[in-house]
């Protein structure tokens, strides 16, 4: 499926991040958009709100971020696209109905414009503190999927493989930008609609009375059921039969929330997405994410002019961790950085993965600003004494 | 690599997000370099002193932030004085003649003045004084062709606007030529 050509600006435009967010989600196809303004993230209503009456979507200004996120996740039952932005204090208002999401397989989009916290913190400047709030933010076990662009480019085309992979595995797909990237003014490019692949939703093929909305298949994504055409179902979010009835028991809990898991780190594969360089015989890898995997490439470049061995990978998804590419490097090298703004969030997590194969650093400070490629440099030469 | 570091700065109003957007955005649609934009979005940038700054270079930036610009592109003294101790040794500082006092403390090497606002005034808008300065800029430095900067300002303008608009970048442009031939005389 393409994307359609009348709502799609083809061409080169001088964006920030979030207008580039906003083009993207309309570029994907949203035409649902409910949200509550908060700095870093408002310029993505904005400019979805100028644009939605153009392309036929529905803008929304709701009374709170709960009701935001309650608000997408109808819509996107409703049959529609959908997605909404924050930053901290909404995210946290946002995090119970995310799980309601998770547990009632909904696409859609969130985007977290992260800005430095905890509370209110640093509304105009950047931060990656919400990682983990991100990874376990709402009750329950389940899985995520988290990416994050480094640039207004990026922006744009995450924003469309968001919807894509949200459509995909029928789930919510969290975008986990900054105030960095998101007020960063650069040049963007759209391409042509005929060059934007889009998935399209998958609803099933079964007749009305034969056809389940949370039915077990074989890759664990049920096909889902339209509205408006004859089909009768429920969806709730206490734990459910594949009628979507709830059935409260340890049984029908052990189905569901395994099958939740499964989904997402069952095909992990397919999700994961690396962008490695330099790290075939590198002594040293530096592991980042954001606008982090961007300020550390002057870092690794003037390590690299004196002989270093350092190479980086970019995780432009977070979550699902890649537990197998790190275990795999931690059996490599001689050490790994993490570098991100926080005091050790992912950190934590590749740590546990490389369970003392190799040494690991964290890179990482509370936030206010983008790391300094010098102190970067500093810890590489750490790391390689 | 060539990387040139701006800022711009001004009271909030006088529309000095616009002049870095205009900036980068000449560099980076009409004259195929790297330009990344970001800008002060704190409680400063609303009334008093506000700053936005452009890195423009011929590959990527990778690193946003400005740190010690080449270029200062000052149209308040308050601007001036808050920012003219992170310049670069031997930078351009472009400023507005009649609001902008450059003192010894400042690092600037060569000084630009234009009256951008009285100039403003004399076109009968008080609020282009920030157009007038770009065609200033585009006279006094050698950062990129004068047309990217007038084309930037043609597509960044509000509709309806782009002829006063572009009336406004000449008129800096012409001063800042006058001002860069009278120097070369004297020199």
């Amino acid at each position: 499926m393409k994307a359609d050509a009348k709502n799609v600006l083809t061409g080169a435009h001088y964006l920030d991040g979030n207008h580039a967010c906003a083009e993207g989600g309309i570029a994907a196809g949203c035409r649902f958009f409910a949200g509550y303004p908060i700095t870093p993230s408002t310029e993505i209503a904005e400019r979805i709100s100028q644009r939605f009456p153009l392309v036929g979507g529905l803008f929304i200004q709701m009374e709170d971020e709960l009701a935001s996120m309650a608000a997408i996740l109808g819509a996107s039952w409703g049959g529609v696209k959908s997605m909404s932005c924050t930053s901290g204090p909404g995210f946290s208002l946002m995090m119970e109905n995310f799980g309601l999401g998770i547990m009632t397989e909904t696409p859609c989009v969130l985007v977290n414009v992260q800005r430095g916290g905890p509370s209110t913190g640093l509304p105009t400047l950047p931060g990656q503190a919400d990682m983990m709030q991100a990874r376990w933010g709402s009750h329950g076990d389940y899985e995520v999927i988290a990416l994050a662009p480094d640039s207004p480019q990026e922006s744009f085309e995450l924003t469309i493989h968001a919807f894509n992979l949200s459509e995909k595995y029928r789930m919510p797909v969290l975008i986990m930008t900054d105030e960095c990237v998101g007020h960063m003014t650069e040049k963007v490019v759209i391409p042509p609609p005929e060059e934007i692949e889009l998935i399209a939703r998958r609803y099933t093929e079964k007749k009305p009375d034969e056809a389940l909305p949370f039915e077990l298949t074989d890759d664990l994504i049920s096909p889902m059921l339209p509205v408006g055409k004859g089909y009768k179902f429920h969806v709730t979010g206490l734990t459910h039969d594949e009628r979507g009835y709830p059935v409260i028991n340890a049984e029908a809990q052990e189905k569901n929330v395994v099958r939740l898991m499964d989904k997402v780190n069952k095909h992990a594969d397919d999700i994961i997405w690396l962008e490695e360089s330099d790290v075939e015989d590198a002594e040293v890898v530096i592991i980042a994410y954001g606008i982090s995997s961007r300020v550390v490439k002057p870092a690794i470049a003037r390590a690299q002019k004196e002989g270093i061995k350092v190479g980086e990978v970019k995780m432009v998804t977070v979550w699902p961790f890649p537990e197998k590419r790190v275990k795999e490097l931690a059996s490599k090298v001689k050490a790994l950085i993490m570098v991100e703004m926080n005091y050790g969030q992912v950190f934590l997590e590749m740590d546990r993965i490389v369970g003392g194969k190799c040494a690991t650093y964290l890179a990482g400070h509370a936030g206010g600003t983008v790391h300094k490629p010098d102190d970067v440099y500093r810890i590489i030469k750490e790391a390689v004494k | 690599m060539a990387t040139t570091e701006i800022r711009i700065t001004g009271f909030g109003g006088q529309g000095v997000i616009l002049c870095g957007h205009i900036i980068g955005k000449a560099a980076a649609i009409y004259n195929d370099q790297h330009a990344t934009l970001t800008q002060s979005f704190g409680p400063e940038a609303r009334g008093s002193a506000c700053s936005a700054q452009v890195v423009v270079s011929t590959e990527r930036v990778l690193y946003p932030y400005v740190t010690s610009p080449h270029i200062l592109l000052a149209m308040s003294n308050d601007g001036y004085n808050t920012h003219k101790r992170h310049m670069a040794e031997g930078s351009i500082l472009v400023c507005e003649k009649d609001l902008v006092k450059p003192d010894k403390r400042g690092k600037e090497g060569e000084v630009f003045a234009v009256p951008a606002t009285r100039i403003a005034e004399e076109l009968g808008r008080k609020i282009v004084l920030n157009i007038v300065m770009l065609g200033f800029f585009a006279a006094v430095t050698d950062l990129m062709p004068m047309e990217a900067l007038r084309q930037s300002v043609e597509s960044s303008v509000p509709t309806g606007t782009e002829e006063l608009n572009l009336k406004a970048f000449d008129r800096g442009y012409e001063y800042g030529v006058a001002l860069k031939e009278k120097t070369e005389i004297q020199v």
